[in-house]
């Protein structure tokens, strides 16, 4: 059913610290390759060493410059599905396909019965759905279900396989329903946020904005090079030809 | 967004089919179309074909159109099951309806219950299909009180053309149907003018720093994640169209509205033969028409994942 279940409480999911991101796509890679053998199989590539490159991937790091009235900065921005508390790419779905689990409130795709009818990716803000069109149907982020109740893999690896391969820790996985738990403390602590909170999705992964500029760094870049001014005689007739 | 046109045809097609269906059901059922076996045989074979063809057509949107039987499941949720089942149980009165008046030449009692009832089913098939557009909240140029209201009005609009030019060509045609005919065609036009004008005032909570959540200033896409478009730019941030919209917003206009309202008011002055022509003549044109405005209604609105991508 494509009816949102009622939920235990439980909301599995992920905080991503925007401030410490290098945007190095380790964990773009170590998605794609976790995923291509998962739960998901295949992430088809579509003409891979072409010269039109496409195919499904679950996680997409974008760079931005954000600039406000205190400076700029880069921010790199990993963006992938936020096994949102009201999907509507779940209700949306006509078939049943798309579905939120009650036990943790993972947002799945049963590839058995999708039609590829792609409304699911239209009704999904953050553009966490890609269509599968060698498969015809639709493929998502499972927060690597394959993975975290995986008996087969040590404790330690029982994580999103990006979370696992992210090499500042800006990608942190646990219950954000616990209010208790070490990824509700850091939202609460660094203020994380949702992602279009005013469309009303209420996405369960959170976003930890950049820290505020300190004043131990400099606060203005190297001032640039001055123009140099037009001059007569010999030094300017050097610019002039030099200029040519 | 992408305007597939499968999606666009279907639309369109099942648009008018739908308007035609409800118009014959109630008129047929209450004998104001006389039953003439011909008349009633074409009338119903265009609603039902254009029906058909179009819920054909969206198939061919599907990735597994083998599994196209599993969209009847979700009706409790999602809008677009509503629209299979709908689409399928309006088949029932509509058949019914088309046996009696068709070939039983009859109307009243129960078949005009029959005709009633597809009519019914018409428009709530035109509403779920408004509602699967309405409820998407990323495309904020869907997501408004234009667009339900347009579905219906579209659909009445074409399909009292169609149903004129068939009456017309039947030598039944009627000064009122006619004179319907050029004031949906006006009310269409109207609607659609307002319904830009929304659009183009529309101030969109949703931006660049919500998405990203950076709060204040600036944000603006310094490198994408990939080097080719992939599948959610080519669905999803298709912007040919928009390049154009203001010459398809004319040619839309011209031929949706214009043009039909003027072959029909024409009509209604001039006799039997021109009148047929000239309203036969409005449909084809209306339609084609009808396809450039669905082409642009996809063309034109513009999903929240695009700002992602600073587009």
């Amino acid at each position: 059913m494509t009816c949102l279940p009622s939920q235990s409480g439980k909301k599995l999911g992920l905080v991503i610290d925007l401030d410490t991101c290098v945007g190095c796509q380790a964990c773009v890679t170590a998605c794609k390759e976790w995923n291509t053998g998962g739960h998901m199989a295949p992430l088809t590539d579509i003409d891979p060493y072409g010269g039109h490159v496409d195919g499904v991937w679950f996680n997409r790091v974008h760079s931005y410059e954000h600039t406000t009235e205190v400076g700029g900065r880069t921010v790199n921005f990993p963006r992938s599905c936020l096994h949102c508390e009201t999907p509507a790419c779940v209700t949306v779905c006509p078939t049943g396909a798309s579905y939120k689990r009650a036990s943790d409130g993972i947002v799945l795709i049963d590839e058995d019965k999708c039609i590829g009818c792609k409304l699911c990716s239209w009704a999904c803000p953050y553009g966490a759905r890609e269509f599968d069109r060698d498969v015809g149907v639709m493929k998502k982020c499972t927060l690597c279900v394959d993975r975290i109740y995986n008996d087969n893999l040590a404790e330690e690896d029982r994580v999103p396989a990006c979370v696992a391969a992210c090499p500042t820790s800006a990608r942190h996985f646990g219950d954000l329903g616990d209010p208790a738990s070490a990824v509700s403390q850091l939202v609460a602590e660094r203020g994380g946020v949702d992602l279009m909170p005013e469309l009303g999705y209420h996405p369960t992964n959170k976003y930890l904005p950049p820290r505020a500029h300190t004043k131990r760094a400099a606060s203005v870049a190297a001032p640039a090079l001055e123009p140099v001014r037009p001059e007569g005689g010999f030094l300017g007739w050097v610019d002039r030809m030099l200029s040519n | 967004m992408h305007p597939a046109f499968s999606v666009v045809f279907f639309t369109t097609a099942t648009g008018a089919g739908y308007g035609l269906l409800a118009l014959l059901g109630v008129l047929g059922g209450l004998q104001i179309i006389p039953p003439d076996f011909w008349l009633a045989l074409i009338g119903m074979g265009l609603a039902l074909g254009l029906i058909m063809a179009g819920l054909l057509s969206s198939t061919g949107h599907l990735g597994r159109p083998e599994r196209a039987w599993r969209a009847f499941s979700q009706w409790r949720s999602s809008w677009l099951s509503r629209e299979g089942v709908a689409s399928v149980i309006t088949f029932v009165p509509a058949g019914l309806f088309g046996i009696g008046w068709v070939f039983f030449g009859r109307s009243g009692g129960w078949v005009a219950i029959a005709g009633f009832l597809a009519a019914i089913g018409a428009v709530v098939t035109v509403c779920t299909t408004g509602m699967i557009y309405a409820s998407l909240k990323p495309i904020a140029q869907w997501h408004s009180r234009f667009t339900l209201p347009g579905y219906l009005i579209f659909s009445a609009m074409t399909g009292s053309v169609l149903l004129n030019a068939l009456l017309q060509a039947f030598a039944l045609g009627s000064k009122t149907l006619l004179a319907a005919s050029v004031l949906l065609g006006l009310l269409g036009w109207g609607w659609k003018l307002a319904t830009w004008r929304y659009n183009d005032r529309l101030e969109i909570p949703t931006n660049a720093n919500t998405a990203t959540g950076l709060a204040g200033g600036t944000v603006r896409s310094l490198e994408w994640p990939h080097t080719e478009e992939n599948y959610l730019l080519k669905e999803m941030g298709f912007r040919i169209a928009r390049k154009h919209s203001a010459r398809l917003r004319r040619i839309t206009q011209g031929l949706a509205f214009a043009l039909p309202v003027l072959l029909l008011a024409a009509a209604f002055a001039l006799p039997w033969p021109f009148a047929v022509l000239l309203s036969v003549f409005a449909a084809i044109v209306q339609f084609a028409g009808m396809l450039v405005e669905r082409w642009l209604f996809f063309a034109e609105a513009k999903h929240t994942v695009t700002l992602y991508y600073g587009r």
